[in-house]
């Protein structure tokens, strides 16, 4: 049986590496943990969030983190005061993200939230297409905002440049500093605000949708996850319509007589200038234009990171698939989803499931399969609207104010911003509009640079350290539903922590995400910046897959993932794609070399690697 | 009752027969007007029992002997029971039922095209509004019985199983009065079973009802009921129809005819058939069909009987024998209140979270 006890390290005892030595000052104070709160923080359990947050946090980019952490946390614990559950605590180790679920014991206090619960939430149910509706515009307002979000240029403070007329002439009485400060401000609410949205609906819609889930499994034990999902997915998602956009442009480049000129293997840059050449091309450069936006606004990433580019920033990603795309339908292939067959295979399995039930137990399958099938659409679609076309957005706006930086000699390189976390790029804005203002050196260039230097340093060194799963007490049993909703963490799981040997196993077991089994050489690819090395017909290992991969999945035999809840994006896509995966290995990228033969078998869960010593 | 019929064939029979058929017959009769390829047969009915009684002018002294009698006192029921089975065999049973008996017999023997067909012959008892009735009288089955005058002695022998001291103990037991419970008869055309075994149309293990377990061996199913082989295991999806999994198992015997005896036996399977598959994809695929078509008539799980006949092309080789309510899972689930139905979706949301706090045994 398990012990309770010193399994896992205390959050005071972890061994950080000495190189790692001053990690902290990248970190807002209430994100270590410390002394004071010491009685209270051993006694939580703590796992390392490598759903969302597998790399060390960039301080810039602990934005991300920090904005769920408040939304998430909110809507359980006050919005719609879920019976059960308080929010999700964070907290930083070493540069990694480490989490933990608060749940609700006490019989009285569940009672009396559930009261709360069943009007707030039930308001949401009743309501969800209407609400959702305006969700959808509420999102738009807030990423149409970012985007015409204009960043001032200040002049350095040795220019003789002065601030525009109109200032005077229409009795403005505000100066570009302000409005730059102004600027950074919006932008950073623009990101706590999407982050708002994102979580208006999502604990009750994963709510929703595990309360069918976890029907099904009572009601057929052997039903498969796939087989749970395909009874409610929709096949008109957003989800899918960047990918679609690029078969589009495959069928456009062919029609208009440019398939040549995008089959070249050259960067899309130089393409574009080719296309650029011919009347055909720059029809064809038209309808790019109209798919950019906002569909090439696809983080290669889960977007939670500033270098998880998206499609728009790096045109070479679309132009590859595209290129894959057309070969393809040279082939003869159509590249059309069948639609309907599978909307019609859809409610088959939903028919003959019901038919499997008494009529009691039918009617509350019925009940659930409708419920599920009305909020999986957002549980789908909200990470393109944030993540992924918010984010993207997000990420370059802050390089707007990371250029003016280097203008200004606070930074070598744009990017240097991300290495300092949102309160103190407000102090170096500050620095910067006061020397502006008066018209003498800021501090920042003598200040900045050397602290840059050695997080740079200490960045790249957090990535070589392998951080425990897990930290503190862990609860006999995991009850707090949003740690096996959210993150597919079960008590098995974190049996499978405890054992040191897991790591060195021939044989890694995960979740059936999608249907098959193959053999074939593995490719390691911890970050979207990686995927350029997948060569044709190898396995993709990685930690999570998203499905802004798409243009590597045709290219790929099978998909393995460290990890992957039941609602993992991933084993969607793969399904789709029709190859197979194995989600939620726990070790897969520590464990499989690239270029070792493994066996996948997507109907199991199992991995086996075949050349292991 | 004036006026009831003595026979009533499997295709007359549905559930309004009950009291003059029992249960068993009236099952068959069931699957049978449902379109389930059951083996042709008859029932002797009640009214035919209740004639026998009335004419022969035993009834009153039937129930004059068990009347004072006490369940406990062994050797005092045993004596009743032996009196009373003595009176039935010695009383004439009225020309009219010998007649209708035989001419039934005939008939089912000019239907399958075999004279001297060998049949089942099976009680089938009976009890009005009473639940459980269909226990209360215990079931004989006679195997391979051919000829009319052997059917004729069966049927004898089945009215009397109603009082063997078993039945009689239960009853008294069980609190029914002997006189409510009556005893009819099924003749049902013997299958020559190459092989038959058993059938669940859910997962019998953990009750999934998207799958359905098939247990099969060699010869009649009488070795797999009883418990005298390892049977061959198939698993079906209900909804894709994939054969899931198979497991073979050495069936060491046999339960096959012995029709010098009229009788069946139980004999060793020679080494190289005991791990054969016992049957091919096709019959396990009409297996898992006919036991949706009878869950879906029944709208519930079903523990089903079968034989694949040896005499017989594919599909008509492949016949139900029973098929009765699985009781265990549709039990077991009622106690769920996470399964019931709810007015409202937060009331099941709720359910579901709040059920998240009960730490259990998770399943394997």
């Amino acid at each position: 049986m398990t012990q309770k006890n010193g399994a896992f390290p205390s959050p005071f005892e972890v061994e950080i590496p000495a190189e790692l030595e001053g990690w902290e000052e990248m970190y807002p104070y209430y994100y270590l943990f410390s002394e004071e709160r010491r009685e209270f923080e051993e006694s939580k359990f703590w796992f390392q969030d490598r759903m969302h947050h597998p790399e060390p946090l960039y301080p810039f980019d602990t934005i991300t983190a920090e904005s769920w952490w408040v939304a998430l946390s909110q809507y359980t614990t006050r919005i719609f005061v879920i019976p059960p559950a308080l929010g999700i605590d964070q907290r930083v180790v070493g540069g990694y993200l480490y989490i933990s679920a608060n749940a609700v014991t006490d019989p009285d206090l569940v009672q009396k939230r559930l009261e709360h619960f069943q009007k707030r939430a039930g308001y949401y149910y009743q309501n969800w297409d209407t609400l959702y509706a305006k969700w959808k515009e509420k999102a738009e307002q807030v990423i149409r905002e970012l985007e015409e979000l204009e960043v001032p240029d200040l002049p350095r403070y040795d220019e003789q440049v002065y601030e525009d007329e109109s200032v005077v002439m229409e009795g403005a009485g505000i100066g570009s500093g302000y409005r730059l400060l102004e600027a950074w401000d919006r932008l950073i609410e623009s990101c706590y605000k999407i982050w708002q949205y994102h979580f208006e609906f999502l604990n009750l819609g994963y709510g929703a949708y595990v309360t069918y889930f976890d029907f099904c499994k009572k009601n057929f034990p052997d039903i498969s996850d796939q087989t749970i999902a395909r009874m409610v997915a929709g096949i008109d998602v957003i989800l899918y319509r960047p990918d679609q956009e690029l078969r589009n442009l495959a069928k456009k480049a062919i029609e208009l007589g440019v398939a040549d000129v995008l089959k070249q293997n050259k960067p899309a840059e130089e393409i574009m200038a080719d296309l650029e050449k011919s009347e055909a091309g720059k029809q064809w450069l038209e309808a790019l234009e109209q798919a950019r936006q906002p569909w090439f606004n696809f983080s290669t990433g889960t977007g939670f990171y500033h270098h998880h580019r998206s499609w728009n920033d790096n045109l070479d990603i679309p132009f590859a698939a595209i290129r894959g795309y057309i070969e393809q339908l040279e082939q003869g292939n159509t590249l059309d989803r069948p639609l309907e067959e599978i909307q019609k295979e859809r409610d088959r399995l939903a028919d003959e499931y019901a038919a499997l039930l008494d009529e009691e137990s039918r009617k509350a399958f019925l009940d659930l399969l409708n419920l599920a099938r009305t909020v999986y659409p957002y549980v789908e679609e909200h990470n393109f609207y944030v993540e992924h076309w918010h984010h993207s957005i997000m990420w370059n706006k802050v390089r707007e104010f990371g250029r003016l930086f280097v203008k200004h000699g606070f930074f070598e390189d744009v990017d240097d911003i991300f290495y300092l976390h949102r309160f103190e790029i407000y102090s170096a804005l500050y620095d910067l509009v006061t020397s502006w203002a008066v018209g003498t050196p800021a501090r920042g260039p003598g200040y900045w640079p050397s602290i840059i230097a050695r997080r740079k340093e200490l960045i790249e060194r957090m990535k070589a350290w392998n951080p425990p799963p897990a930290l503190g007490t862990p609860p006999e049993v995991i009850t707090e539903p949003f740690t096996i909703i959210l993150w597919g963490i079960t008590s098995e799981t974190i049996e499978e922590w405890r054992r040191p040997e897991a790591a060195a196993a021939a044989t890694l077991k995960g979740f059936a995400g999608s249907p098959g089994q193959v053999e074939g050489p593995a490719r390691v690819i911890r970050r979207a910046e990686e995927l350029d090395q997948v060569q044709e017909g190898e396995i993709l290992v990685c930690p999570i897959t998203t499905p802004s991969w798409a243009p590597v999945f045709p290219r790929v035999k099978a998909v393995v993932t460290d990890i992957g809840g039941m609602m993992s994006h991933a084993a969607i896509v793969c399904r789709e794609y029709g190859i197979p995966a194995v989600v939620g290995t726990g070790y897969g990228t520590k464990t499989i070399k690239s270029g070792q033969r493994i066996r996948v078998d997507g109907n199991t869960g199992v991995v086996e690697i075949l050349d292991h010593e | 009752m004036q006026g009831e019929p003595y026979i009533l064939w499997f295709e007359e029979i549905d559930k309004r027969h009950h009291a003059l058929v029992g249960g068993k017959n009236a099952s068959l009769g069931e699957l049978t007007q449902a379109g389930i390829r059951v083996p042709p047969g008859f029932a002797v009915t009640t009214e035919a029992f209740r004639v026998f009684l009335e004419r022969g002018d035993i009834r009153d002294e039937i129930y004059r002997l068990l009347k004072p009698l006490d369940p406990s006192d062994i050797s005092e029921v045993e004596r009743v029971s032996r009196a009373i089975r003595k009176l039935i065999s010695e009383t004439p049973v009225p020309e009219e039922i010998v007649v209708a008996i035989r001419s039934a017999y005939d008939e089912l023997a000019h239907r399958v095209g075999v004279s001297g067909v060998p049949v089942a012959v099976r009680s089938s008892a009976t009890a009005e509004d009473l639940p459980g009735a269909s226990f209360a009288g215990q079931q004989d089955t006679y195997l391979w019985v051919q000829g009319r005058d052997h059917v004729l002695v069966r049927t004898l022998v089945c009215w009397s199983s109603l009082f063997t001291p078993r039945a009689i103990t239960y009853r008294m037991e069980m609190g029914f009065p002997h006189e409510k419970v009556l005893i009819s008869v099924g003749i049902q055309k013997m299958v020559n079973a190459r092989s038959a075994g058993v059938m669940f149309t859910l997962n019998p293990l953990n009750g999934d009802r998207s799958k359905i377990a098939i247990n099969a061996s060699w010869g009649l199913g009488e070795t797999v009921v009883a418990g005298e082989v390892t049977p061959d295991e198939y698993w079906v999806d209900k909804v894709t129809f994939d054969i899931v999994k198979r497991v073979i198992s050495p069936k060491t015997v046999e339960c096959v005819p012995n029709p010098h005896f009229r009788e069946v036996t139980v004999v060793a399977v020679p080494e190289e058939r005991q791990m054969e598959p016992c049957l091919t994809d096709d019959e396990i695929l009409e297996l898992a069909r006919l036991g949706k078509q009878i869950e879906r008539h029944y709208g519930c799980p079903q523990d089903i009987e079968w034989a694949v006949d040896k005499d017989l092309s594919f599909p008509e080789s492949v016949v139900i024998l029973q098929s009765r309510p699985e009781t265990v899972w549709s039990r077991k689930k009622q106690d769920d209140p996470s399964l019931k139905p709810k007015e409202k979706p937060t009331d099941y949301v709720a359910s579901f979270l709040l059920g998240q706090l009960q730490p259990k045994q998770k399943e394997t």
